[in-house]
């Protein structure tokens, strides 16, 4: 698979794991391992960042993974810039998936919030992957002032329903000048696969796996969506259509 | 429009006889509907769901594990204070009561929760009774000043105050609110509470809303299972959640299921609420809000909270004690009620994950609201 370029950094794999969820640690990084990732997100709220002896952290491999701290519970954009703040005091590389997601039940991003955390964390050095809605407007205006992808949703975190926001999605592809990914609302390989064949730079998965049976089973599954997808859209999908072609049933005349 | 208004729209006995005329089909129909209304859920509390517990557990399982993972967040209750000018008919601080009445000092909250830190607990839940002259804003904050190095998150389960109340407890570090409304119907909480402060039903019900106003993230509400019939207080329960997500769409919300124990002072539940019953409470209230919180304290059985676990828990405490000074002095005089699952802190985490869950220690970090 061609490599994906993020930050001017090269990664092979295009699925991006996250770490919340699952049954235990040990279940989580079966399903890291089994996926190839080579990026994974873990919630600041969750770890002692300054700990190495963290139950989460001691269960990351730094060398194999690149760590990537998230904001997930920050209510507004002084929050968010704050933990991204914490992280980067404690160690880890100014990387920061932005989650700004005030609403507890869908937890739905807040543009507002989101590019305000933004601007001032581009400002400070930060290599900054923001988590959106599937709007193309603030996609573009986050890729103004400097984020290094956008991560629009599918759909709503954990709920497994695959591209619900499909066509904002396509829109967004469409424009972008730096990487998409798609994030949340991931819940089957053939979800991932459908991403990649529209042509996301890469997905992140977590719900799907870490509610599985067997978590290990389901990241190499994923793997394989993700491989696909990417591999169909490189190929070059043919077009849907409506009905079968006749040959030339309206201007065949003009060969005779 | 306070929570107040909206609730007294309702006739009690009215809403009774609604419950219970519910049906079988009403049931089905609910159980096939992705997002309940209030009639559906109606139906889920009524005697008919009694013949659907598994399909309601089933879905309840499935809606929990698909929102919270395989997850249940660990706390403590850390008792600072039993005194109490209360007359709460039920409760073992009762101001009646006779018994050893203690307030702990700065130095001793400390010490207590320096054995809930060993412990792993990072989400601590600070526990009084109502004395204002003895444990009062200034005590609470200070002892939160003081433990909030240690702990991530710090809730509080004391009095109920106004909103400028609990932007005092805000500034000190205050994350968490537990309050119960004990009963949502206003003739029987009166007979409850025939003295002090918190004779005051409406400015008990309006606490939640001050403390969101006031900037607490996460706010836990309950009926106490005994005292009104389960199925009118599951249904206001269910209704004062939906109220606070609505209004305050930002806040964390929590529902507990806190079921009568034997306390000091002999008072027998007026309601029981039998297994079964409670069962169908807790599954119905999960269906109704996917998206909150389900605690489950050590007042249950260790068998029953096993049991428990499946159905939409999130939360659970661990080696609790309920009296001041009981975790450092091992004494439990003074506590307010008898716990039922006197496992330890490791012993729950394990069984924990035996049932493929991770105890989770830590989910909540003091950087959201300490300023740089």
């Amino acid at each position: 698979m061609d490599p994906l370029i993020l930050a001017g950094r090269k990664f092979t794999s295009r699925l991006l794991v996250g770490t919340g969820k699952f049954s235990s640690n040990a279940a989580m990084v079966a399903a890291m391992e089994a996926s190839g990732c080579e990026i994974v997100t873990v919630a600041l709220r969750r770890v002692d960042i300054d700990n190495p002896k963290d139950s989460i952290l001691a269960h990351i491999d730094r060398q194999k993974y690149l760590l990537l701290p998230n904001t997930s519970g920050a209510r507004d954009a002084e929050e968010a810039v704050r933990l991204a703040r914490l992280a980067r005091a404690a160690g880890c590389e100014p990387w920061v998936k932005l989650e700004v997601t005030p609403d507890p039940f869908y937890l739905l991003p807040d543009p507002i919030e989101t590019f305000k955390a933004a601007e001032i964390l581009v400002k400070e050095g930060f290599i900054v992957l923001p988590y959106i809605n599937a709007d193309p407007v603030l996609a573009k205006r986050l890729q103004e002032i400097g984020v290094a992808t956008v991560m629009p949703l599918g759909a709503p975190i954990g709920t497994n329903k695959g591209l619900k926001t499909r066509e904002q999605i396509a829109i967004i592809i469409e424009q972008a000048i730096v990487p998409v990914v798609v994030d949340a609302g991931l819940g089957a390989p053939s979800h991932a696969a459908e991403a990649m064949e529209m042509g996301a730079d890469c997905v992140l998965v977590n719900t799907a796996l870490a509610v599985a049976r067997d978590p290990g089973a389901m990241g190499a599954a994923f793997k394989k969506g993700v491989e696909a997808g990417r591999e169909a859209y490189l190929a070059g999908l043919g077009e849907q259509r409506q009905q079968a072609e006749a040959s030339s049933p309206l201007t065949g005349f003009l060969h005779r | 429009m306070p929570f107040y208004d909206e609730i007294s729209t309702y006739d009690p006995q009215r809403l009774e006889d609604e419950i219970l005329a519910k049906t079988s089909s009403e049931v089905e129909r609910a159980l096939a509907t992705p997002h309940l209304r209030l009639e559906e859920f109606k139906a889920l509390l009524s005697p008919a769901a009694a013949n659907y517990l598994e399909p309601m557990a089933q879905r309840a399982h499935r809606l929990t594990v698909q929102r919270f993972g395989k997850t249940i967040l660990m706390y403590a209750p850390l008792y600072l204070s039993n005194e109490c000018s209360n007359g709460c008919r039920y409760c073992g601080f009762n101001a009646g009561n006779k018994m050893a009445r203690r307030t702990l000092t700065l130095d001793e909250i400390a010490t207590e929760a320096r054995v809930l830190h060993e412990r792993g607990f990072r989400h601590l839940l600070l526990v009084t009774g109502e004395a204002p002259k003895l444990a009062d804003n200034k005590y609470l904050c200070a002892a939160v000043e003081r433990l909030r190095p240690l702990f991530s998150s710090m809730s509080i389960e004391v009095y109920p105050m106004d909103r400028t109340g609990y932007a005092q407890v805000v500034t000190s570090g205050v994350d968490g609110l537990t309050l119960y409304q004990e009963t949502y119907d206003p003739a029987l909480y009166a007979e409850m509470h025939p003295f002090g402060k918190k004779r005051d039903y409406n400015f008990r019900l309006a606490a939640p809303e001050a403390a969101a106003a006031a900037g607490i993230r996460r706010i836990g509400i309950g009926a106490l299972l005994g005292l009104g019939k389960f199925r009118n207080e599951g249904f206001f329960t269910g209704l004062h959640a939906l109220y606070l997500a609505r209004h305050y769409w930002r806040t964390h919300l929590a529902v507990s299921f806190p079921r009568m124990r034997p306390a000091d002072g002999g008072f027998q539940p007026l309601h029981p609420v039998p297994d079964r019953d409670f069962v169908q409470l807790i599954c119905a209230l999960r269906l109704l809000l996917p998206d909150v919180g389900l605690v489950m304290s050590t007042r249950e059985s260790a068998t029953l909270r096993d049991h428990l676990l499946p159905l939409g828990i999130t939360q659970m405490s661990a080696g609790s004690c309920t009296s001041p000074g009981g975790y450092a002095e091992h004494d439990d005089s003074g506590q307010q009620f008898v716990i039922d699952d006197d496992r330890n802190h490791r012993e729950v985490a394990a069984m924990i994950a035996r049932q493929g869950y991770e105890p989770v220690w830590k989910d909540w970090d003091p950087a959201f609201h300490l300023s740089d």
